[in-house]
């Protein structure tokens, strides 16, 4: 059989990499010194992308690549695929929903404890040798906090269960409501900051939600209002959010992703209401190992022609 | 530890300024925020400040509350029987913790004197703390914060990965109010509870297990939630941690005696057991260093249950129960002698 060629953009996770290089050709564009070179000459192989949260397949690339049939991402997040194009020249298109739905909430609740509670600052208070001197300061309780949350899909879900589990009462903003919901539903994003306590970001990026948190919401979410985004970081109009928790005007912030990751605004790294996370929502051993298996079905399903594990295109 | 309150009254004189028909209440050293329980109520009781006056404890006592009847402790200073025979007419002894191994019980008992403590108030923000410490353990929240702000992200690369919370067996010890409130958040997590308490549950579905070794043996992680006495000081030893194993990970949100602290910093030091996260340490705020070089270890100055929200109903709970006791009443939050 012709040695299929896939296209590796940057580097994600070594078991990936090294299956990938088992059964495929795998070119692996950040060794390239000349990436536009390195594309040219390999783009008559090159039949599948495997792309992650950081970096996928935009137009420019996808018309570089001729023999492209398939993107399969290691992210459930597609924003940086161009979906349009794939679909206009029947290009495959995978993710990795579900395997990675628990630990991103998992770390949304820690995110939001470990605000509310000082969790990091407190441990940097010991480490210090300042609790020689005196005692912590009183913190913000969690449990029974009201949380909003943009985005019921399935890592919204799954926040909202695990605040339940916090005796928080729960509410949410999506497009259109959801029936037969037993959370409170407001119809715009400001009014759903403006009843709840801790705001969780939990929708897919599309161009409607780009800066779906901007001035307008932080403001309504208030001076003991505390953003979790564990979406990306397009969601969030981030120099408004650097303004807003210096003035005081937004309580707190727990963040796992940025606007041009892995760059995160310095005027942060002083505040003691932030907490600052490199982009590892799904970055447990567990998680990633699954995701990995699920790109080599698609792409192994894909080429023996069976049905795509879980198709978005 | 002392807590400077900023006032500058001459010893005497703060007792010649209070009336005199308000009940008194003996404080050796002052709770956590007592400054500002002292200023809400000031209107209710004449606070006997023993950290403020030049005097020795004992002549303090002697001189100014030989007829006090109720005493407001705190967790820092041991209510010993010597104490106790230095206040004849003492009646009730409150405490802002849940915690009691800072009380002679049986001393108290003897004398008649009745005891109230927090109750379950703080329960569910020590729970709270305890997933806390958890998540940040298992998912490396504070040292990939840590990470961040040093500015390695964007130098060195992605932080190492960290590991699932669900499927994850959590050995809960002591399943009291505390213990219930851990097992019933992670349950919403994927953990598979199970737990060792002196006595076996019957209103629980949790496995039970009798022995803390073959606990710490079946568990992925070990949080301790039991009160302090007799039994459990030094309970969690070195042949639970190495149960626990290389990839075990030790939560203590109890007190710091219940484990061996210094078997617990060599096991990390050696990776006998994977990390800790500890709200709690035997000797306050004494940390053992060696605990600062690592990454797998969260450091909480203990603070799990003290949160603004808490700290307002607990003012409110005390107050009730020195009220209650003055006015002959039933205690709100008694402890039962058991």
């Amino acid at each position: 059989m012709e040695s299929i060629g896939v296209l590796m953009p940057i580097p994600m996770n070594s078991y990936l990499e090294q299956e990938l290089q088992k059964r495929y050709n795998l070119f692996k564009l950040w060794t390239a010194p000349q990436k536009p070179q390195f594309i040219k000459e390999h783009a008559d192989s090159i039949r599948a992308v495997v792309g992650n949260a950081s970096a996928g397949a935009d137009a420019e690339l996808i018309e570089a690549l001729p023999r492209l049939e398939i993107v399969s991402s290691f992210s459930v997040g597609v924003d940086k695929i161009d979906l349009a194009k794939c679909r206009e020249k029947g290009i495959r298109v995978t993710n990795t929903p579900d395997v990675l739905t628990e630990d991103v909430a998992d770390l949304a609740i820690g995110l939001i404890l470990a605000v509310l509670r000082r969790l990091c600052e407190s441990d940097r208070y010991v480490r210090s040798g300042k609790w020689k001197k005196g005692d912590y300061k009183l913190t913000t309780k969690f449990s029974g906090k009201t949380v909003g949350i943009i985005g019921l899909g399935r890592i919204g879900m799954a926040v909202a269960k695990r605040a339940e589990a916090f005796n928080c009462p729960i509410c949410y903003y999506t497009r259109t409501e959801k029936s037969d919901m037993k959370y409170k539903y407001y119809p715009s994003v400001v009014e759903l900051a403006s009843n709840c306590q801790i705001l969780v970001v939990a929708c897919p990026l599309t161009e409607e939600t780009r800066h779906i948190v901007n001035r307008e919401v932080m403001n309504a979410l208030g001076p003991k209002g505390v953003l979790i985004n564990i979406g990306r970081g397009p969601h969030v109009d981030e120099p408004e959010l650097v303004s807003a928790l210096i003035e005081g005007r937004l309580g707190g912030a727990g963040l796992d992703v940025y606007e041009h990751e892995p760059e995160v605004p310095e005027e942060l790294f002083g505040l003691e209401n932030v907490v600052l996370l490199p982009h590892v929502g799904s970055a447990t051993v567990e998680t990633r190992k699954d995701m990995a298996d699920l790109v080599l079905g698609n792409l192994e399903a894909h080429f023996s022609n069976k049905p795509l594990l879980t198709p978005l295109v | 530890m002392a807590h400077n309150d900023g006032d500058d009254v001459h010893a005497h004189a703060h007792l010649h300024h209070q009336p005199q028909d308000l009940p008194q209440v003996l404080v050796i050293r002052p709770p956590l925020s007592f400054s500002n329980f002292q200023s809400q109520y000031s209107h209710k009781f004449q606070f006997l400040k023993a950290w403020e006056s030049p005097l020795p404890l004992d002549q303090f006592l002697t001189t100014h509350a030989n007829s006090v009847q109720a005493m407001l402790s705190t967790v820092s200073y041991p209510v010993t029987a010597c104490v106790h025979c230095l206040l004849p007419s003492l009646r009730l002894i409150v405490t802002p913790s849940a915690g009691l191994n800072h009380i002679d019980l049986d001393e108290c008992r003897s004398r008649g004197i009745r005891v109230a403590n927090a109750g379950n108030l703080n329960s569910e923000d020590v729970a709270d703390v305890a997933v806390g410490l958890l998540i940040d353990l298992l998912r490396k929240i504070s040292a990939a914060d840590r990470y961040v702000r040093q500015g390695l992200w964007a130098s060195t690369g992605d932080y190492p990965l960290g590991s699932k919370l669900g499927g994850k067996r959590v050995g809960i010890v002591g399943l009291g109010s505390i213990g219930l409130e851990v097992a019933k958040r992670l349950e919403a997590f994927g953990c598979i509870i199970l737990y060792n308490s002196r006595k076996e549950k019957p209103f629980v579905s949790y496995p039970f297990y009798s022995n803390v070794v073959e606990l710490a043996a079946n568990s992925d992680a070990l949080v301790i939630c039991c009160e302090l006495n007799d039994q459990t000081r030094h309970m969690i030893n070195k042949e639970v941690m190495l149960a626990l194993g290389k990839k075990g990970v030790l939560i203590n949100v109890g007190r710091g005696v219940i484990l061996d602290e210094k078997v617990m910093v060599w096991c990390l030091v050696q990776g006998e057991i994977g990390g800790a996260g500890l709200d709690v340490f035997e000797n306050e705020p004494d940390v053992p260093k060696e605990l600062f070089a690592l990454d797998n270890v969260v450091l909480s100055p203990h603070q799990a249950s003290l949160t603004s929200e808490s700290s307002k109903a607990l003012c409110e709970l005390l107050v009730a129960n020195l009220e209650a006791s003055f006015s002959n009443k039933p205690l709100i939050s008694p402890v039962m002698n058991d």
